[in-house]
């Protein structure tokens, strides 16, 4: 890990004897690289003709039903990097990658207990409608919009990265240009089809991904009487008893909790995800789409670990770090291995789309902070027209596009799985406690709002820095000042100890006294959908 | 019992039910990584042919997450929803 691993191979297949057609371009792969952007293009076009205001643009007119989103969150979840990364990471350490696997899904109840319903029925397009619900609206919007692009920054620098490497790949272009392809045909599908186009970009991919993984898993499995059990003792045969047990991923137990937190309290405070939920008519149809996700996103993780012990017994360790030395290759050759050069072409667009739908998600979610939460409720006042707000949406999506793709050109030598965490560990940080606190504590103030956030963003980003990954890998100090990889641990209390000693110690009457009608609304909704004015304080 | 005092119950239901449910998942999951940090050997003994305990409790945090959000589930639908339509419209 750490390491720029796809280039890395490509250097060293030219070399080393490797019998996999993956440094070729497969014709298969780009086949079904051109059918899914046509695909997803064709819809685009539909959406488009049904986008006309901001609430089509940023929440599909509220028109997703509850298994659709379902389908639309877990396709916006399951990045390349889970597919890929925790394949990897399982095929060369065995039972260690289930531990991130288990983190990326358990943050899912979490959302279903204490978040989804109430966003849905206090916000309107993001998850500042919350936060700003009773408060002042244009300091916490200021504060949630920093927490919420620091997010979607280093989100979209782990997806472009990871898309440019695949693409550069599998159809041997360059990288850059495989970063302004995906940018360019993404920036498409959000410019002109919204909400409504991302969303079924999301379920096309989601479907596709879990086909995939389905059909690899089932050939990996056959040649084990379809029993995981014979497959892991195939693998603890071959590699020791070692792989089924905890082996040396997790070294540091703090570390590891620190990890564990940010994956856990994390998703509850991505902003592309939180977005997903005012797609949906209302709160019922929010927590059914949450019961679908948990059970697709589960189901999914399941199979990539099934995936990572096929990969390391079928296809063999060392064939694997031959071609990659972080293993992101695992999934992709136990796929050209037991269903050849056609079902690695199939497996591989699956991955390519995987990306273009989570790179949109979080592009729609970074420009709904810049329009929605900067332009209208601060720079405006709230006061701005529909056309406006979605001319304002538009361009805002085509920044981010162009920065997505400099990001991605900028940052080639960055190890994607690292940089995933990292967002989580942000998210959780920032975003999660005042979230939270906004909706459950009648004491919440303003300024305890912005204290947590940017307290949460800058102490996640300064640990960061001063911790071993940066100090010791990519500096090469002898010592990092912070002894942890993972921020979570110090970050995401101290955004809660902030936020609340703040709000005792600057008590906002005003604040508490709207809280009433926050609880009411909480389980009420409004019956139809919360307008401007519910925003504006009197 | 007026309406607001119905809004406050509701409210304190939904609240207990979403917190149990909360703590519950996270001391399943933290008492999961602490027992791959502090119990290593432990998680490497077989259960089975092939199944270490480690692997065992791995899958069964995701199966214990599907279940609470299946509780949740049928608990909001149950009666979480029913009480929500008795105040709208008064409240």
């Amino acid at each position: 890990m750490g390491q720029p691993a796809l280039r890395q191979w490509r250097g060293c297949a030219a070399g080393a004897v490797v019998t996999s057609s993956l440094d070729e371009p497969n014709l298969i792969a780009i086949a079904g690289f051109f059918i899914f952007i046509v695909l997803s293009l064709g819809i685009t076009y539909l959406a488009a003709r049904r986008t006309h205001n901001a609430e089509h643009f940023y929440a599909a007119g509220r028109s997703i039903t509850g298994l659709q989103n379902g389908l639309a969150l877990a396709g916006d979840y399951m990045s390349a990097a889970s597919f890929l990364g925790i394949a990897g990471l399982v095929a060369l350490s065995g039972f260690d990658g289930l531990i991130y696997a288990i983190g990326f899904l358990v943050g899912w109840p979490i959302v279903m207990f204490l978040i989804a319903e109430p966003l849905r029925n206090l916000g309107r397009f993001t998850f500042s409608d919350v936060v700003a619900f009773r408060l002042r609206q244009a300091p916490v919007r200021v504060a949630a919009a920093i927490g919420s692009l620091a997010v979607v920054a280093f989100y979209l620098i782990a997806q472009m990265v990871g898309a440019g490497h695949l693409i550069q790949l599998i159809f041997g272009l360059p990288y850059e240009l495989a970063v302004i392809i995906v940018g360019t045909v993404m920036l498409a599908y959000v410019l002109f089809g919204g909400m409504l186009a991302t969303t079924w970009v999301q379920i096309i991919k989601s479907v596709l991904l879990l086909v995939g993984a389905f059909l690899l898993a089932g050939l990996a499995l056959a040649q084990f009487n379809f029993n995981p059990l014979a497959l892991f003792q195939a693998a603890s045969d071959q590699y020791g008893p070692g792989v089924l047990g905890p082996g040396g991923l997790v070294s540091d137990p703090v570390d590891a909790l620190s990890l564990g937190m940010a994956l856990m309290l994390g998703t509850a405070g991505l902003p592309h995800i939180l977005m997903r939920f005012y797609t949906v008519p209302d709160a019922r149809t929010a927590r059914t789409s949450v019961s679908y996700a948990t059970a697709i996103i589960g189901v999914f993780y399941l199979l990539t670990f099934i995936l990572g012990f096929g990969a390391m017994v079928i296809v063999g360790q060392d064939q694997i770090r031959n071609v990659d030395a972080g293993g992101n290759m695992a999934a992709l050759l136990l796929a050209e291995t037991v269903g050849g050069p056609g079902f690695l072409g199939f497996i591989s667009a699956v991955a390519f789309a995987t990306i273009l739908a989570v790179v949109a998600g979080l592009t729609l979610a970074g420009a709904a902070a810049l329009s929605h939460d900067l332009w209208v409720h601060v720079i405006r006042d709230g006061q701005a027209s529909d056309q406006e707000q979605l001319r304002v949406a538009r361009v805002a999506s085509a920044l981010l596009g162009v920065l997505a793709i400099v990001l991605g050109i900028a940052f080639e030598e960055q190890n994607v799985a690292y940089m995933v965490g990292l967002a989580f560990a942000i998210a959780a940080s920032a975003n999660f406690p005042a979230l939270l606190l906004s909706i459950f504590w009648r004491g919440f103030t303003t300024r305890g709002a912005q204290a947590s956030m940017l307290t949460g963003t800058v102490s996640s980003l300064l640990l960061i820095y001063l911790s071993p990954t940066i100090q010791v890998d990519v500096l090469g100090n002898a010592a990092a000042v912070f002894p942890l990889r993972n921020p979570g641990i110090v970050s995401i209390p101290l955004a809660f100890v902030v936020a609340i000693v703040v709000a005792m110690v600057w008590p906002e009457p005003e604040a508490a006294s709207g809280f009433s009608e926050l609880e009411r609304r909480v389980h009420l909704g409004d019956g139809e959908p919360v307008t401007d004015d519910d925003f504006r304080n009197s | 019992m007026n309406s607001f005092d119905e809004l406050r119950r509701l409210n304190a239901a939904r609240w207990r039910i979403a917190i149990g449910l909360t703590i519950t998942m996270m001391v399943l999951y933290f008492g999961f990584i602490l027992l791959v940090a502090f119990r290593k050997s432990l998680l490497a003994t077989l259960v089975s042919p092939g199944l270490s305990l480690g692997i065992l409790l791995g899958a069964l945090v995701i199966v214990a997450a599907w279940i609470l959000v299946w509780v949740y589930v049928r608990w909001a639908n149950r009666h979480y929803d029913s009480g929500v339509a008795a105040l709208r419209g008064r409240l």
